[in-house]
């Protein structure tokens, strides 16, 4: 097993190392190392000053002694490992024990977060701080994921979180508004579209669904129109039909931005995909449709039956996007079950 | 890393099992050491000596143990009981007793129970339910109620309706849709919609896919080449994409897609419990 994967000195202090057994508040305290066993499944490498902290952090955790002494071991030791859930355990336990300044909990926290925003463990411990503190923290969390989709506007824990801020915190006025924003900055964000429809679906102050698809379908054919070639709107666009299958079919702009589309991009798969969708529904294929249809197929198949018009679309897409010819060709057999 | 080496283990051997070549680890080594990983008053594993129980570890340890066909090493009702133990009112898992909820932890429980043959110790309906809450209107599942849509968490959420024969949740042509839109021009598969391609994904998206009977909607051969093309063939290993560093996670998923792909000379492996299906026909079809 090659060790380098796993050399885990993360360190942080620009002062020199101090080794625990020079740390005259420590003198009484035997360090507990590591046992392996003496054939090591899956050894890892260490570096000493690791090696050194952990085996403090093993004495105080048997020992079970929650003091201030402690607190500040496992800062040290969380600064060189983020990712050990038991030092973050024993840190929650230190603090309920002593009732430490949460405020200062949470800068600490913050701070290590900047330079670990995917780790599950610092998350976590945030939610735990923000759930003790109460909705007077709501700003402050969404302030702090705001901060970190910035760096990284898909960070999936960064998105999660905001999310149970606003559900167990409050703070949905401007959530809409911060969609927009990071849209605006990549209209790409699938992270972005999702958080969308969890805001006009459950936020208390929008109405629901219902009350936004109207302004939703023409902000979403805006979104298609400045990149076409981009997934999550089309599927935003379908799901915001979710419950109502009849107002799917009848709402002509459906069809519309899918024409429009193909007028300039003959190959978007995805608004082929959605004319294939509100055709197979029950649509009634007008003029302009059929002529779409005839202008992209090289078939010689005669009639402009509905049928025959859905199959071409299929036969189209098995060319455009080879690497997904099963489906689209499994979606031809289907047409004669589904239109 | 130190805190996650039972999956490590987990990673490690279950991708040299597939390669029949698990021959070289001794097994009473590998049971003593994991049993050290057991918290005694919980009955739950820890990552580690030393470490606090977690479920992800506890499954990790009992695919381990399932693996050197060691299982009779458990006191199957002390470990089950704090799986258990896990479930919250709402039919979701925590991961451990700090709360956090996520549907991984559904998977993670579900898979060890079924594999301890305790499944009714929870509520199967409730835990059913919850990861149905996470199912969103592509047709895939998020960590969490309103969570978007991730190839990881799809594979959990497809992984736990599989093994308590909830897949008819599932609407099989959506989800697969967005499943095989993952597979981009490289071959490789990605995570969400435009993100990058990663080897892992060959696993996520590629049992998921089994799983719902739609695996025949991705291009296999390209997906293998993408797989093959990340390997280091100097030092050995697969690394996330083409040209990085390898590492043991990405080695074994690599390996688990090759093998759902019929790779030549691996074993075949079960796309819902991760393990290899000798393995599994074992723990369920012997007495």
């Amino acid at each position: 097993m090659p060790s380098s994967s796993y050399s885990s000195d993360e360190e942080v202090e620009e002062l020199p190392y101090v080794p625990f057994s020079q740390r005259p508040e420590w003198s009484d305290v035997r360090p507990v190392p590591q046992d392996d066993g003496p054939h090591p499944v899956v050894p890892i490498a260490y570096t000493e000053e690791f090696r050194d902290v952990m085996d403090y952090f093993r004495a105080v955790y048997v020992a079970r002694e929650l003091s201030p002494r402690a607190l500040c071991l496992t800062t040290e030791a969380l600064k060189r490992n983020p990712g050990n859930y038991t030092i973050w355990h024993f840190r929650r336990l230190v603090i309920e024990a002593l009732n430490s300044d949460l405020i200062e909990e949470k800068l600490f926290v913050d701070k290590l977060a900047e330079g670990n925003f995917k780790n599950y463990q610092i998350w976590h411990h945030k939610r735990w701080l923000a759930e003790k503190l109460g909705p007077e923290a709501s700003e402050d969390e969404h302030d702090f994921t705001r901060l970190m989709l910035c760096r990284d506007a898909k960070n999936y824990h960064a998105w999660s979180h905001r999310q149970w801020v606003l559900q167990k915190l409050g703070g949905w006025e401007k959530e809409l508004d911060f969609c927009n924003e990071l849209l605006k900055e990549d209209i790409f964000n699938n992270s972005a579209w999702n958080q969308r429809y969890f805001v006009i679906t459950k936020s208390p102050l929008l109405g629901g669904l219902s009350a936004m698809r109207d302004s939703e379908v023409d902000y979403t054919i805006n979104a298609i129109l400045q990149n076409p070639n981009n997934e999550s709107p089309w599927r935003y666009l379908q799901g915001l039909y979710k419950g109502t299958p009849d107002s799917f079919i009848i709402d002509e702009r459906v069809p519309r931005i899918c024409l429009q589309v193909l007028k300039e991009y003959s190959f978007c798969t995805f608004a082929w995909n959605l004319l294939l969708d509100v055709l197979c529904k029950g649509l009634k294929p007008t003029k302009e449709i059929e002529e779409a249809v005839k202008g992209l197929t090289e078939s010689d198949e005669s009639g402009s039956s509905d049928h025959n018009l859905v199959t071409r679309i299929c036969s189209a897409l098995e060319r455009m996007d080879p690497i997904r010819v099963n489906y689209w060709s499994w979606r031809k057999s289907n047409v004669s079950i589904n239109c | 890393m130190e805190h996650l080496r039972l999956s490590g283990a987990y990673w490690g051997l279950t991708a040299l099992d597939l390669m029949h070549k698990i021959g070289s680890v001794k097994p009473d080594d590998v049971v003593t050491w994991i049993m050290s990983c057991q918290d005694k008053d919980s009955g739950g594993f820890g990552g580690n000596v030393g470490h606090d129980p977690h479920l992800l570890y506890t499954l990790s340890a009992v695919q381990v143990l399932a693996i050197l066909d060691r299982l009779d090493a458990l006191d199957v009702e002390k470990v089950s009981d704090y799986v258990a133990g896990l479930q919250n009112e709402d039919g979701s898992f925590s991961g451990d007793i700090w709360g956090e909820v996520d549907t991984r932890f559904s998977y993670v429980a579900i898979c060890c129970l079924s594999l301890l043959h305790r499944l009714r110790k929870i509520n199967v309906e409730k835990a059913v339910d919850f990861i149905v809450s996470c199912k969103n209107l592509d047709g895939g599942f998020g960590c969490i109620p309103g969570g978007e849509s991730h190839s990881g968490q799809i594979f959990c959420s497809v992984g736990a309706l599989a093994i308590t024969g909830s897949l008819h949740h599932i609407d099989r042509d959506l989800l697969g849709w967005w499943l095989c839109e993952r597979q981009c021009k490289d071959g490789g598969l990605n995570g969400r919609p435009e993100k990058l391609t990663d080897v892992c994904y060959s696993w996520w998206v590629l049992t998921s896919l089994i799983l719902i009977d739609r695996v025949h909607w991705i291009d296999k051969d390209k997906l293998s080449k993408f797989i093959l093309n990340c390997q280091d063939l100097e030092k050995g290993g697969i690394s996330d994409r083409p040209d990085n560093a390898v590492d043991v996670f990405h080695t074994f998923f690599g390996v688990a897609g090759l093998s759902l792909m019929e790779y030549p000379g691996l074993k075949t492996i079960d796309p819902a419990y991760a393990l290899p299906v000798d393995v599994i026909n074992r723990i369920f079809f012997q007495k």
